[in-house]
């Protein structure tokens, strides 16, 4: 089936394989997990809004449903919230699904306020029945690993996964029915395209694997609350920015978005990986203090700024628009 | 029977309020056909605005002068230099304006956020908590009046959107863009006036809250998805729909505050909001083709 040995891939994937091996520090570990698991999620977000066109603002509704699926089996039966990791995905399904199905014939902006709703109102619920989540109190786990590397490779094996279904669909006839649904939805049908159906299997596959990686988010973090999970900026909307930062509709897209995406993150929250504090702590100058302070919370206005910075000059993303940044960034003749 | 009747009023001064802030948004999607998630952002600003010219001793309901103008000019430069650029770039999604909005909103909640700090702030005036009774059922002032005022500019709207020239642009624009530009109206002009003016209109309703509301930040969200949520419920780009669908949410919100319990008073606007896209989309604008 595959015209060639995606060569390139298998020499990422060993050198990610690799990398716990000779990288022991927790810190670098807990950024590359935080990675991978903005991978899968951007990846999902993607294969849904990117391919088939359906611009979801509600991608918190699912990953909170595979966090809690796997938090309430452990919160409430005692069962390991390992096998919350196996109920993750067909738990945000379950509730995906149905809201397809009934908000599908929604189209554009309609839709896209339907997800945002269904993603509040999962919220709320979540909040308002204290006596099965926990409330705002949250459920919180045993860690089962104290060390980082099993998470890594779980979260690392689950970004394989998405990326070779991704790979798989796309090629398909099925990724030919999702993008010409996304094109011209009218004309799709026109052709016999069943395009309710074929936006159902894609929000299957996007809500499966945003349901695991709430379920691993469960499992490593410990910790969970309806305003952590299902919080429309934190992750929904991050999402989104993973997806078009990186480039929409392209496979490994939300990839270099998501490394972008968590490296700003991070590049901000440590104050410059650390450097304002040290020179805070050499020189002892209030200003410098003062300014480590606005750093660390600016990474939200950071992420804003880059919304609109990416939208405006480029509307296809580091990887859509690569051509782009090398003509004119990185002055590289196109070679004809 | 108090109650229920306590809770009704409640619910129709919040109503004229989130009336207000529907008919800009309303506006705005009419005429342009996005969603302004930066809506009730914008609101946030006009609330600081408004916070701070009390700091200097202004009275909230004169700082409307202040803050209204303001806010006009931010959705023109919004609209202007961030929103219409957007309509030549090509992408694969149609929805990136809506992500510009959201964007904006974020830049906007924190660079508040750092010029103010989370802390909450409130605007202290003498009549903030006096209440008037009126056949058992306290009124409180500060809404009361906020509600007529609400109610004023409704009908300066009205009157402008149907009266004169510029309002009868609009309203072209929003039914047939390129119609309106072969009949010689500047579309572009109408979009930049358009966003103003929806900003504008969610400004007055922020300086009305103020007094009764405390002033934070995150304030922005829960009022962008109230306006949403009023607009999908009125139809998109009808005026009438919006006071319809603002006094419904004010009133659903209040009775689901007080026959439910308190923290039943936001799901119920998203219930409501899901059945009409669902039983009646196009919303309250079907039924009364206004």
């Amino acid at each position: 089936m595959l015209k060639k040995l995606p060569i390139a891939e298998m020499i990422a994937l060993a050198v990610f394989m690799a990398i716990p091996f000779f990288m022991k520090d927790n810190y670098f570990l807990h950024l590359l997990i935080l990675f991978l698991m903005w991978v899968v999620i951007g990846s999902s977000w993607n294969i849904f809004a990117g391919y088939t066109g359906q611009v979801s603002f509600g991608h918190a509704a699912f990953f909170g449903a595979g966090a809690y699926a796997a938090g309430l089996l452990a919160h409430h039966f005692g069962y390991s919230a390992w096998w919350g990791m196996a109920l993750g995905g067909p738990a945000a399904v379950l509730i995906g699904l149905p809201f397809g199905i009934i908000c599908f014939p929604l189209r554009g902006a309609y839709f896209t306020l339907a997800s945002l709703a269904l993603n509040l109102i999962l919220m709320h619920v979540a909040t308002i029945a204290e006596n099965f989540t926990g409330g705002m109190q949250g459920i919180m786990i045993m860690p089962a690993f104290v060390s980082k590397i099993p998470y890594y490779y779980i979260a690392l094996a689950m970004v394989v996964a998405i990326l070779a279904v991704i790979n798989l669909v796309v090629r398909s006839k099925f990724g030919y029915y999702f993008v010409s649904i996304r094109e011209d939805q009218d004309a799709a049908e026109s052709l016999g395209i069943n395009s309710t159906l074929y936006k159902n299997i894609s929000l299957g596959i996007s809500v499966f694997f945003t349901g695991m990686a709430g379920s691993l988010y469960m499992n490593y973090m410990g910790f969970i609350d309806p305003s952590v999970v299902f919080s429309l900026s934190d992750y929904s909307i991050m999402a989104i920015l993973v997806a078009i930062v990186g480039g929409v509709g392209t496979v490994y897209g939300p990839t270099v978005g998501a490394f972008i995406m968590v490296a700003v993150n991070e590049f901000f929250r440590s104050g410059f990986f650390g450097l304002l504090g040290f020179i805070g702590k050499r020189t002892g100058s209030p200003l410098v203090s003062k300014a480590l302070d606005f750093v660390t919370h600016a990474h939200v206005l950071v992420f804003g700024i880059l919304v609109i910075v990416v939208i405006l000059y480029l509307p296809k993303g580091v990887v859509g628009d690569w051509e782009k940044i090398k003509r004119k960034v990185l002055r590289v003749r196109p070679t004809e | 029977m108090a109650i229920f009747f306590q809770t009704i009023v409640a619910g129709l001064l919040k109503g004229g309020l989130y009336a207000l802030i529907g008919i800009g948004m309303t506006l705005i999607m009419g005429v342009m056909g996005i969603i302004n998630l930066a809506h009730g952002q914008m609101m946030m600003l006009a609330m600081y605005i408004t916070f701070i010219l009390n700091q200097v001793g202004l009275d909230p309901y004169l700082s409307l002068f202040v803050a209204m103008p303001s806010l006009f000019i931010i959705g023109v430069l919004i609209q202007k230099y961030f929103l219409n650029p957007l309509i030549k770039v090509e992408t694969i999604l149609p929805q990136n304006m809506v992500l510009m909005t959201v964007g904006i909103g974020m830049a906007m909640t924190e660079i508040v956020r750092f010029v103010f700090k989370s802390d909450y702030k409130y605007v202290k005036t003498s009549y903030s908590s006096s209440t008037f009774f009126l056949g058992g059922i306290s009124f409180n002032v500060p809404l009361v009046i906020a509600f007529f005022i609400a109610v004023l500019f409704t009908i300066i709207m009205f009157w402008f959107l149907n009266r004169t020239d510029l309002g009868r642009s609009i309203r072209a624009t929003a039914q047939d863009k390129d119609a309106a530009t072969l009949m010689g109206v500047n579309t572009g002009r109408i979009t930049v006036i358009t966003m103003g003016l929806g900003a504008a209109l969610v400004a007055a309703a922020g300086t009305l809250l103020a007094p009764v509301y405390y002033i934070f930040p995150d304030i922005g969200s829960p009022f962008t998805t109230k306006a949403f949520i009023i607009t999908i419920l009125g139809g998109l780009g009808s005026t009438v729909g919006a006071i319809f669908g603002g006094v419904t949410l004010g009133m659903a919100e209040s009775l689901g505050a007080t026959y439910l319990g308190m923290q039943y008073e936001d799901i119920v606007g998203l219930v409501i909001f899901i059945m009409v896209l669902l039983f009646l989309p196009g919303g309250f604008k079907r039924l009364t083709k206004v």
